[in-house]
């Protein structure tokens, strides 16, 4: 795997170096920009945002209200013991369990979700700088097509160095 | 946000992973011979049975059920206040979140061994579990034990999950700023992060979503815990108002055992440029109002006890009140609203020296309630021919001292391991200031694009 890549000092430069790689003609999709904290105040960091989480984790719920269900009322029946004269399936105490285990199967919907859609674990792909690490964004593109056209438009936006991989 | 500010909070926060000073060793060991004396303890205990404790008809839970309800109590610090402020999105919450849920993780650790040693044969403790056993026994839902089981399993695996996702971004920069094993090791801990704007979306939205479902199941934690005692007919346990009494007193306790972990934190691993008496100030007023509340749930409680003149439930309140119990129930009245409510009422002694001091006053007064709420009851039931008392044998009081020395050990070798200041939500913070001279400079970068 490939990559044009540079490093940018602020979000207003990574900005300008996302504008310039659009108006060389690539998408959003071929563009990565890697930062070292979530900078929700560019337009860069608006890409991926929607996600099925929610829903997901709702589902997820939903199925851990449907097994807690289906195993109290299951196993209170497999076994029919008598406890201070409640009923066999005594439903005030089964809400506790179901509550447990809706909230326990949505936590890990969601966790599971996260996981998925964010690629971890994974790799590390060709594109990456320990010096975001240091507040540095970067911008850049995995197995360019046309290496010199991205290098140029990098360099237009102010970047110190083009970086090939 | 400037690159040497990004420098120095990584050198500042990071130090403690990378810097070990003799003192660090010997901490561990004292406090690591304190755990393997309680561990030899209580080995000792599943060897000899119970009769080596001080518990005995009619009293069968003392110390360590006090000690379980407790640390369960503790255990809302972190991940309930964590939780909370983040969806206010309080600012102040970045440098304070992390230590607090560390709290939760080990307190709930700690808190659920204790049903386990007070099972006295520890290992039939999967019997609380659903499994398929072949003779077709399940659980008996419809005890608050399993309740307990299943309450304490969301809520650790819940908090855990809170505490964990949000350090792969700063297991990565340890990764990228170290050499060696602990290169390979934070690397393997860091599933390969690397910051796109899709992972930072998704990790937010799983902390939005975990932060909502942790408060309910933090609240049913602590209600199911006082379940086990108002579902019994006991004297002064069956109660309606048990769930949210403890839920407050949990609350209480956690904000007094975090204002204390941090103010260690700031002095012995130089964090006062992230730790400022602002934090402190603000968990003190908060303290304030726990106690306050926590004072109006006790008057609450033991005016309707003694309006209703029940004779039972009179016979222990009397015992607490002005009887062998009455030197603990005043400790504890001045523990938990006397000294918190002088010191924090006042601007001026609402210092981190005085938060401190009150959050010491109130971990002492919480654990002292515990305790009155579990022995005076169960030696004064019904009928006096079944009264007894209670003395702790050695077994029982080193067990407890073990399991702070736990704590505090487990929280010693967390922050030797993990930043105990969550390093990328530090640098996150910075941005609001400068959001308004950023967008300034954005539009013009967008200007000068549609040109």
């Amino acid at each position: 795997m490939s990559a044009v890549y540079a490093l940018y000092p602020d979000g207003v430069s990574a900005q300008r170096a996302v504008n310039s790689l659009k108006a060389a003609g690539l998408g959003e999709d071929a563009i990565t920009v890697v930062t070292g904290e979530p900078l929700e105040h560019y337009q860069f960091f608006e890409t991926d945002k929607s996600t099925w989480m929610w829903y997901i984790a709702s589902f997820g719920g939903l199925v851990g209200l449907a097994f807690a269900t289906w195993l109290t009322r299951m196993t209170e029946l497999a076994w029919p013991l008598n406890t201070g004269n409640m009923p066999i399936v005594a439903w005030w105490p089964n809400l506790i369990i179901m509550f447990e285990m809706t909230m326990l199967f949505a936590i890990l919907a969601s966790v599971l979700t996260l996981l998925i859609t964010a690629g971890l674990p994974g790799r590390r792909g060709a594109i990456y700088d320990p010096q975001v690490m240091d507040g540095k964004i970067l911008v850049g593109v995995a197995n360019p097509r046309d290496a010199a056209a991205i290098e140029r438009a990098l360099a237009v936006a102010g970047a110190a160095e083009v970086i090939k991989k | 946000m400037s690159d040497a500010y990004t420098r120095q909070l990584n050198d500042d926060l990071l130090r403690p992973l990378l810097q070990t000073s003799w003192r660090f060793y010997l901490l561990v060991a004292v406090l690591g011979s304190i755990v393997a004396t309680g561990l030899g303890t209580w080995a000792w205990q599943m060897w000899n049975g119970f009769g080596v404790t001080g518990i005995n008809n009619p009293i069968f839970w003392a110390f360590y059920i006090t000690n379980f309800v407790f640390w369960i109590g503790i255990s809302h610090a972190g991940t309930l206040i964590s939780a909370i402020l983040r969806l206010v999105n309080a600012g102040w919450r970045r440098p304070v979140t992390r230590c607090a849920e560390v709290i939760t993780a080990f307190a709930l650790m700690i808190g659920a061994l204790f049903p386990i040693i007070h099972l006295g044969r520890p290992w039939l403790f999967f019997w609380l579990m659903p499994y398929p056993s072949e003779r077709l026994i399940w659980p008996n839902f419809r005890s608050p034990l399993v309740w307990d089981f299943f309450a304490i399993t969301t809520y650790l695996t819940g908090s855990v999950l809170f505490l964990v996702l949000p350090m792969i971004p700063d297991f990565a920069l340890v990764r990228d700023k170290t050499t060696g094993w602990r290169h390979r090791v934070y690397g393997a801990l860091a599933l390969g992060w690397t910051g796109t704007p899709k992972q930072w979306h998704r990790l937010e939205s799983a902390m939005s979503i975990m932060a909502i479902a942790i408060i309910p199941v933090a609240v049913s934690v602590h209600t199911i815990v006082s379940f086990d005692f108002s579902m019994a007919p006991v004297p002064m346990w069956h109660s309606t108002m048990f769930g949210p009494y403890f839920v407050a007193g949990a609350i209480f306790s956690g904000i007094a055992g975090l204002i204390i972990a941090m103010a260690a934190l700031r002095k012995f691993l130089h964090l006062e440029a992230y730790l400022h008496p602002l934090h402190f100030q603000n968990l003190g007023k908060l303290l304030l109002l726990m106690s306050l509340l926590w004072a109006y749930f006790v008057f609450a409680e033991r005016l309707t006890i003694w309006y209703g003149n029940e004779p039972s439930e009179i016979a222990v309140m009397n015992v607490t009140q002005r009887g062998s119990f009455a030197p603990l129930y005043w400790t504890m009245v001045v523990c938990n609203f006397v000294i918190p409510f002088t010191i924090l009422s006042i601007r001026k002694l609402r210092t981190i020296t005085g938060c401190v001091i009150a959050s010491f006053g109130v971990l002492i007064g919480m654990w002292l309630e515990r305790f009155l709420i579990v022995v005076p009851s169960l030696g004064h039931k019904y009928l006096p021919y079944s009264w007894g008392v209670y003395r702790p044998r050695p077994v029982e009081i080193m067990i407890t001292i073990s399991t702070f020395a736990a704590m505090t050990l487990l929280y010693v070798l967390f922050s030797k391991l993990v930043p105990i200041i969550s390093i990328w939500e530090m640098k996150a913070g910075q941005h609001p200031a400068h959001a308004s001279s950023e967008a300034v400079a954005h539009d013009a970068v967008l200007g000068e694009t549609r040109a």
